[in-house]
């Protein structure tokens, strides 16, 4: 019987098969809604976390100028407090900081041959590739010597080797290159490390920050020290080293705020998990909403659908349906609506979380706890939504149903 | 063995506002197994009213109605249910046949809820249709049939799990009187067969081929008359 039950169900929606499709769109809508979400979600929160990891392992990040309320720094490069001076104090003093090394950088021409280009010249000491976890694709990275002499030593990140040496079959490593009309000999090619810390880090060039202070105006002002913790347990341990380091150094008096900023990456990615946390939650809320929605575009549908077929009710009640037999035969009929947009919805989202993954250059985004998660919920709102048409539907009188007009 | 039918002080009321119709003003009749029953008598005389208090598609304000031995205001909805399954077969004036749905699977439809396996189904199904002499008409749909074929089809639909009782309420009001004396003959070979037919009709022609003809007037009773002379029926005095 109760295949018999499920085959006029079928059919009552293959016969009014565009408004089978209308309703169930709501359903197809709000299951993308719900795994193209989580697949969105679950996409940032890679891409944030892997970001944020090349920022190297145990990062402190040191800015100059005072915290904002945000944790972020204010005056970013605005007032240089921080200087050459204050990398070797945190060297000598911090036994919880394992490397430490400046970064200043600027934007300059760089020359090989007929070949140039604009970009990032960053000068760091010999422990940066240690902090930022830099591997060289071709030669080594400067040496402590050649930071300590000024040495005009380039490594070049992928990119900025790719620009400057294409179409040149030649090792790139030992030729001559120009910064701003200076020749330096490339020493090392970086491999590619990809966006991290919101920069592109292979379209830069790295040179000792010695050398670098020469080429700038020969201020020993720094825009940033990276500091390693020799274990991710003691970075808070570190940081506040380096805090009463900077305060000594910097003879700020008990009272007075910081002049500069430390940046720990833990909290960084906390903090910004969290954003991505409200963010998912914020997404998952609006498509159980939009399923809620067709839901209720489903609950609709079949109480036209009982009035609509209030005689053929009646005919079935006369020759003798009981009442769970119409019912179940509503009950089917949303159930089947549901699922199918529920499917509907799966193929779709499926597709669409297979593109957002290739833009968001992360791995598979389909959850299952996401499509299971929906179908379920489809299956919930196809009962939900279906009973109380079902049973309005059971509840009609014979006599009166055979009547309606 | 009792009665088939037993009907005592029935008594229906339709509320319509602070109005109150009585449809039913204390009828008392008795139907016995095998009879063919005409009940007459002008419109809105209550004829109607009762054929559905009999068919238990509505229940009476008060009164008794017994069939086959069921007290009918003791069932629950469903025991209703399968009372008009097994034991009644409908024909209405206007068919009341599942448009979209093919005569066989309109045949199958009392017995689906019956619970009959599908194979059993189908050929019990082709047998009534053939009964009716619709077995060329089968895999039509309503639309595709006249309303005498379409009337054929109820009937099947009707007598298909083998009713103790069939009811037909002006069964022939929708149709020519050739096709009138087609379903007329129907009927006179079923109740032949051992059905117990009670039907309603306003017309007279139609009501002369019962052996009995109960006549309504305002909700009641007006006169119950048995045309023993006539075969088939055994004299019977209540
Ligand atoms: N559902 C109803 N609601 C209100 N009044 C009704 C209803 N059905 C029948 N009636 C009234 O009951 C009386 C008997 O109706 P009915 O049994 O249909 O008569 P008949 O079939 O003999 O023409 C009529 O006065 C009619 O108006
Ligand atoms: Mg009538």
């Amino acid at each position: 019987m109760w295949i018999e039950i499920l085959r006029v169900s079928w059919r009552s929606i293959r016969a009014n098969k565009m408004r089978s499709f209308l309703t169930m769109l709501g359903i197809i809508i709000g299951v993308m809604a719900v795994v193209l979400s989580s697949a969105i979600g679950m996409g940032a929160k890679d891409n944030i976390t892997s970001q944020v990891e090349g920022l190297g392992s145990n990062v402190l990040t040191v800015m100059p100028g005072a915290t904002s309320s945000g944790g972020i720094s204010q005056g970013f490069g605005s007032a240089s407090t921080l200087t050459t001076a204050d990398v070797t104090a945190i060297q000598q003093q911090d036994p919880d900081v394992k490397y430490v090394s400046p970064v200043v950088s600027h934007t300059a021409q760089v020359v090989y041959g007929a070949n140039n280009t604009n970009t990032a010249i960053e000068g760091t000491n010999e422990q940066y590739p240690e902090i930022k976890n830099v591997t060289m694709a071709q030669g080594r990275y400067f040496l402590q010597e050649e930071v300590n002499s000024a040495a005009n030593v380039a490594v070049l990140g992928s990119q900025v080797e790719q620009t400057l040496f294409a179409g040149e079959r030649v090792n790139p490593v030992g030729q001559t290159i120009e910064i701003q009309g200076i020749p330096f000999t490339v020493i090392g090619v970086a491999a590619s490390q990809g966006t991290s810390g919101f920069t592109n880090q292979d379209d830069a060039i790295a040179i000792p920050i010695t050398t670098e202070v020469n080429l700038m105006t020969g201020s020993d002002t720094v825009s940033q020290i990276l500091a390693s913790a020799t274990s991710s347990q003691v970075m808070n341990q570190a940081q506040l080293e380096i805090e009463s380091t900077l305060r000594v150094a910097h003879q700020l008096t008990p009272g007075t705020a910081d002049d500069f900023t430390i940046q720990n990456q833990a909290t960084l990615l906390s903090t910004l998990s969290g954003v991505t946390r409200v963010l998912t939650l914020l997404l998952d809320g609006i498509s159980a909403i939009s399923l809620l929605v067709g839901g209720i575009g489903i609950m609709n549908i079949m109480l036209v659908s009982v009035t609509e077929r209030t005689r053929e009710i009646g005919i079935r009640k006369a020759i003798g349906a009981r009442k769970s037999s119409i019912s179940t035969q509503f009950l089917l009929e949303s159930l089947t609506l549901s699922l199918a947009g529920a499917l509907i919805g799966l193929i779709f989202s499926g597709a669409g979380a297979m593109v957002a993954a290739r833009v968001m250059k992360t791995g598979s985004l389909l959850s299952v706890s996401a499509i299971v998660l929906s179908v379920v919920f489809s299956i919930a709102i196809g009962i939900v939504f279906g009973v109380y048409p079902a049973r309005k539907a059971a509840n009609l009188k014979p006599i009166d149903a055979l009547r309606f007009e | 063995m009792s009665a088939l039918i037993e009907i005592r002080d029935l008594v229906r009321e339709y509320v319509i506002g602070d109005q109150t119709i009585r449809a039913l003003d204390g009828v008392n009749l008795t139907v016995e197994r095998g009879e063919f029953v005409a009940i007459m008598g002008p419109s809105g005389s209550g004829k109607s009213t009762a054929m559905n208090m009999i068919g238990c598609l509505d229940l009476p304000t008060s009164g008794q109605y017994v069939i086959d031995g069921f007290h009918v205001a003791s069932l629950s909805e469903d025991q209703l249910a399968d009372v008009r399954n097994r034991k009644i077969g409908f024909v209405f004036q206007n068919f009341n046949l599942l448009p979209k749905t093919t005569a066989l699977e309109n045949v199958e439809l009392p017995m689906m809820y019956a619970g009959v396996p599908a194979r059993e189904r189908r050929q019990r199904a082709m047998e009534a249709l053939e009964r009716v002499g619709l077995a060329n008409r089968m895999h039509n749909r309503p639309n595709e049939l006249s309303g005498g074929q379409q009337q054929r089809v109820s009937i099947a639909r009707a007598l298909v799990n083998n009713p103790v009782l069939i009811l037909a309420d002006e069964p022939t009001g929708a149709l020519d009187s050739h096709t009138t004396e087609e379903i007329l003959t129907l009927f006179e070979e079923l109740h032949a067969q051992g059905n117990t037919i009670v039907l309603v009709t306003h017309e007279d022609e139609v009501g002369e081929r019962a052996k009995r003809i109960i006549r309504f007037r305002d909700g009641k009773v007006e006169s119950d008359t048995k045309y023993p002379q006539l075969e088939g029926v055994p004299p019977h005095v209540d």
